[in-house]
This record gives structure tokens, sequence and C-alpha cells, in this order.
């Protein structure tokens, strides 16, 4: 078994059980007995314990030569040939990481004919642009995107991969991770750099936002991770930097795929793309019916935001899965989240109390969305929304 | 059409609660359900068998009491169940249960479509379901939200974006991760939980896979958690009451320089 209790040392101090995210440590005649059925093998147990009374072995292989692995990657996603925000965010970030690592930042740039775009990520702080063209690449494709990347970090090496937790991100990087055999951490709200051992700390949400998880990948390479859209600061644009643009090709074999994109569709409403918003105005069951989501559409258009909803509304069809926020459907992470006739239930709140403001309107005074609401209005929405609007606007205009 | 369905049990979040003295989770009592994302890849894998004959397998990694959960799907009209459970298993991230899972599909032969959910409600990671199509050398769609037609070696399938979505077409065999907007989940039939009942739950420890065993569990995970902590809580709110007018303008004047 991997984990177990050193009876000699426990001294039977009972802060293991109290640390045990899984309720599985329990005390008998004054020592800590492990329930191994139950126990994950987090470590959180071997951490907190003070006499070392714990002893997680992990015997695990590592990546050969792992210390020949350097310098920070981030995947610049594009669409239609634009640079996605959170690939700015990334670069923001990486700067800073780069620094304690003494690193250079790189960014891998897959599409057709977007030398320009190379430049633009040299002005934002990449100090290399490896850009591949080629017309296969002009859309996401899982196969040949994968293939190619993992060609080129197995020619370059880099120490650390990152890349947003968008749609595609999370698609194309757990293909990536597991051809390459390395660590890969979902949606980090957190990335640091280890003083003494240089590890990368990626930190992240579990169980909804309940307990946050510091995770590292301590001998393989590269450390990946994907990592959630508007948490961290996007870098300037300085048309004075200088980078390098290095140019790859790809192999036919790397392009071919099994997957083929025959459309993309676009959804007519322009208030759907959660994840970039800065702003976004959720509706729930308070909102009663599917026309009154027009006051919604309207504060949001005030505000330059997206609009949400609660399971609630998708599920009495007011509105199109695509909106949806929370477990079933989509986390988010804007400044300001304005929750309109949402109750607040859990599944609802882990998928949005990490926005940096929350407001909620609400006519129930004891709704649960008031305990995450940094502010609150209590009263009828369907008066306070038009009257919000219309204020924003006045506000806004001077 | 051979259908796989991957599945997991877990805690059931709405019940979810912390502990205010020790801040951790308290996950005694909690009951454990079907990953709510999961129910989803079920149903289209019935319906899939349904249209097209064949057979519909569902698999589960995890503890002995997992059996319930695929005792569930198979009430709602899977054929076969199979649990993949042993201690060598237990510390597996993502690359190992890919690869657990992985072993253990190529073990049940036959497969046209493998379906899993878009991501599990308690990791969140959406990193196992294409961790299996990459360790099969398989091709994946995921986050599908509609399955247009399926022929004999390909399938048309509307994968969700962010802006909207996009039509893909695969070659089969190949692995799909299935978002809510695919369908509504059956509830179970009498018929089907009698059979449920019935059915014996096919288990399998690592020595039933051909698999190597450095691969497995905590020793064949590169990731490793070094710390858990509860978030700081968020400072309790200000709640205005009163008549509208007035509560209105307090927030937009407090939000006002926000949004320049």
């Amino acid at each position: 078994m991997n984990i177990k209790v050193i009876e000699q040392k426990c001294t039977g101090c009972t802060l293991c059980v109290k640390t045990c995210p899984f309720s599985c440590i329990k005390m008998v005649n004054k020592k800590a007995v492990i329930d191994l059925d139950t126990c994950t093998l987090c470590g959180a147990c071997v951490e907190v314990c003070k006499f070392d009374a714990i002893e997680l072995k992990r015997d695990s292989g590592s990546t050969p030569n792992k210390e020949e692995y350097k310098g920070i990657w981030v995947f610049a996603e594009q669409k239609k040939g634009i640079i996605q925000s959170v690939v700015y965010e990334l670069l923001g970030k990486s700067r800073e990481l780069a620094k304690k690592l003494d690193a250079e930042v790189s960014c891998v740039l897959l599409g057709h004919d977007m030398k320009d775009t190379a430049q633009e990520l040299i002005h934002r702080g990449a100090d290399n642009v490896y850009i591949v063209d080629a017309p296969e690449l002009k859309h996401f494709l899982d196969e040949p995107y994968t293939k190619v990347l993992v060609n080129l970090i197995r020619k370059y090496r880099p120490e650390i991969f990152l890349c947003g937790a968008t749609f595609i991100g999370r698609s194309l990087i757990s293909r990536v991770a597991v051809k390459l055999h390395t660590g890969l951490t979902a949606d980090c709200t957190e990335l640091d750099i280890d003083d003494a051992e240089k590890y990368l700390l990626q930190t992240r949400p579990a169980f909804g936002g309940n307990i946050m998880a510091t995770i590292l990948s301590k001998n393989y390479r590269p450390q990946m991770a994907t990592v959630r859209h508007k948490v961290m600061k996007e870098s300037e644009c300085d048309t004075s930097r200088k980078g390098k643009i290095i140019e790859e090709t790809a192999t036919p074999a790397l392009l071919r795929s099994r997957t083929k994109l025959l459309d993309i569709v676009e959804e007519i409403s322009s208030t759907v793309n959660l994840a970039e918003a800065d702003i976004i105005v959720s509706g729930g069951r308070g909102m009663k019916g599917p026309e009154n989501f027009s006051i919604l559409n309207e504060l949001a258009e005030a505000l330059g935001g997206a609009v949400g909803s609660s399971r609630a509304a998708v599920d009495s069809d007011w509105i199109a899965y695509s909106h949806q926020v929370g477990q079933t459907g989509k986390t988010v992470c804007p400044d300001i989240y304005i929750a309109c006739g949402i109750s607040g239930q859990i599944q609802h709140l882990v998928g949005m109390q990490s926005a940096k403001t929350i407001i909620a309107v609400n006519q129930d005074p004891g709704a649960p969305i008031f305990t995450v609401a940094d502010y609150g209005i209590v009263g009828d929405l369907f008066e306070v929304i038009p009257l919000l609007t219309k204020k924003f606007k006045e506000a806004l205009s001077k | 059409m051979n259908v796989i369905i991957c599945i997991k049990q877990v805690p059931d979040t709405t019940q979810v609660q912390i502990d205010p003295e020790t801040n951790t989770l308290i996950r005694e009592g909690v009951e454990s359900i079907i990953n709510p994302f999961d129910m989803y890849a079920i149903e289209e894998g019935v319906r899939i068998k349904e249209k097209f004959g064949g057979k519909a397998t569902v698999l589960s990694m995890g503890p002995p009491q997992a059996e319930a959960a695929l005792k569930e799907a198979i009430s709602m009209g899977c054929d076969e169940a199979i649990l993949v459970s042993d201690r060598a298993f237990a510390g597996s991230d993502t690359l190992a249960t890919g690869y657990t899972l992985a072993k253990a599909i190529e073990k049940t032969g036959n497969f046209d479509i493998i379906l899993c959910g878009k991501q599990a409600s308690d990791g969140d990671t959406a990193q196992v379901g294409p961790g299996i199509a990459t360790q099969l050398d398989i091709p994946q769609v995921t986050y599908v939200k509609k399955i247009e037609k399926i022929e004999e070696k390909s399938a048309v399938v509307e994968r969700m974006t962010e802006e909207g979505y996009e039509i893909v077409q695969t070659s089969l065999p190949c692995l799909l991760t299935v978002v809510k907007e695919i369908n509504e989940p059956r509830i179970p039939s009498l018929k089907g939980r009698m059979k449920a009942k019935k059915t014996i739950v096919t288990s399998w420890k690592a020595i039933d896979l051909d698999v190597e065993e450095n691969r497995l569990g905590l020793t064949g995970s590169p990731t490793w958690v070094s710390k858990i902590f509860t978030p700081p809580a968020r400072p309790q709110g200000e709640i205005f009451e009163g008549p509208a007018d007035e509560t209105t303008s307090k927030l937009v004047n407090l939000l006002k320089n926000h949004l320049s």
C-alpha cells in the first residue's frame, strides 16, 4: 500500500482527521487509522502532520533528461485568425513566471497566413514565436493540432506549457499531454513558481470551488496546465518589443485528420460568449417567462455584457442552453455578475462564484444568492432591472 | 453499432457541505450519484443502440460501491456493466485513469462509439475522455450537443463552441464527450429496474487487464496534489432594501467608477 501511518510517530493530535477532505481518517486507540477503501492518496494529511507520522510512497517514473527542458510556452489559440484574449492573459502571467525562472517566453501559433499576428504576440510579451503555417491548420482540428504540437514540444523541450481552458484548449491539450506522457492540470486559477525547487505551482478549484488544490508535476516535463479565462491580467502591448519568429513546417503525416470540419455556425445572439464577457447579466426562475429576458438583454447591452441564465430558465425553454451558467453549463469568471431572479443553488454558485463582483437582485431576502453577493437589492426585478438599465445608461453617458 | 459509455460515480454536490470548524468538505452521509454529464452519455448510448442495434456497455473505474451507478445505467437500458476496481488504481490522475479505462475498453473488444460526459462534477478536468481516445489512438469530438447522423464508418456531430457550434464529421470508431443539450435522460422503467437488480456487474482488477503496473494509480500519475485548502470566504456583502428607486441609485453609484 502506498500510504501508512507510522504508529510510533503518531501522537494522536487528530490534525490529519480534521484535514482529510474525504473524511477517511479515524482515531483508534489514540492513533490515526486511514480507511484505505476511501482514501484517494491526495496527501493532504501527509502535509499537515507535524510529526512526519504519515508516509506516502510516490515511486513514479520521470521524463528522461528533464533538466534539459527550458522556457515557457503559451499556445496562441486563434479563431478565424484572431488571437483569443486568454492568450494575452497567459502571456502576462508567463512574463512573471519567466522572471522567477530566468527563462524565455515563447508562443506557438498554428494557422494559415498569420505572420502579422506573430508580430503582435511579440508586442504582447513573447520572446519567440514558433509558427506553423498550413491550410490544414486554418481551423482547429484535434488530430493535426495535437501531432504538430507534440512534434514541436519534443524538438524544443519547453519546461512549462500553458493553454487557455477554452473549448479548444481543453480538448487539444488533454491529447497532447497523453502523447507526451506528462502531467496536465485543468482549469487553473493561479500559477506560481516554487522558490526552492522551481516547480510550477498549479492551483485550481475542486469540488465546484469549495476547495482549492495546488498541483505539481515534479518529475515530468513539460509541466502543462490549462488556465481559466479572465482570472489573470492581460499583458500590455509594447510595439517596441523585439523577438524572434521561427517558422516551422509540418509534414503531410502530421496534418492528417480523421475528423473534418464541415461548417461553423455562429449563433446570431452576440450576447452569448460568456467566457469572454466582462459583465454577465443572468436570469433565473424569477424571470417568469421567455419574453421577460428582453429586460436582461437591455441591461446587458447598456453595460456591454452578455446574458446568462440558471438551469431552471434553460430547462423551462426560456433561453438556449449556451447561456447556462453552473455545474451542467458554463463556468464563468467575469468582472461583474448580476444574478436576477436566481435563488442561488449550489449548482449555480459553482459556475459563477469566482466572479470578481457579484450582484444579486431577488425578491426573497433569504435567497442563498445573497450569501455570495457583494451587493444585493431586495426587490421586484421587473421594477429594479429597467431602473438599473436607465441609471447605468445615464451614468455611463456622462 | 457497439457503444461503450464511461461513467463516474461522484458525491452529490447538492448535499456537500463545509464543516465550519475545520473548513473541509463533509462527505460522510453524502449520497453518491452518477456524474450529471454522464447521464446524457448513457441516454445517448442507449438511443444509438435502440436505433442501430448492437450493444451498449457501461464502464466505470472506482471503488466497489460504484457498482450502484453501473446498475442505474443498466436500468436506463444499457446491456452490460463493467467495473474496473482495484486498490492499485487509487490515486490515479487523469493520465493513469485514461490509461486504465483504455485498457479495459481494449479488453471488451469490438466498439464503434465511446461516449463520455464532458467532465465530472467533482474533478471538473474534462481530460479523461480525450485521454482515453488518445491512448486508443482514435479520433475524438468533445462538447457534442447533437449527433446528426451515424453511418457505418462515420458520424456527423455538432460540437459546442464559445460562439455557437461546429459541424464535424468523424470516422468510426471514435470517442465523443457530450453536453447537457444533447438529450433528456429517461427515468428508468420498472422493467429496467428489475433487469438491473438481476444483472451481474463484471468486475475487473488490475491483473485482469493487459496493463503495465507502473502506469497505474499514484505511481502512474505525473501530477501530485501538494496542498488542499479552503478558499477565503467572500466577505458579507451589502444588501439594499427599500424603494427600488433608492436601492438602484445606491448600486449604480457604487459601481459607476468600476465601469468606466
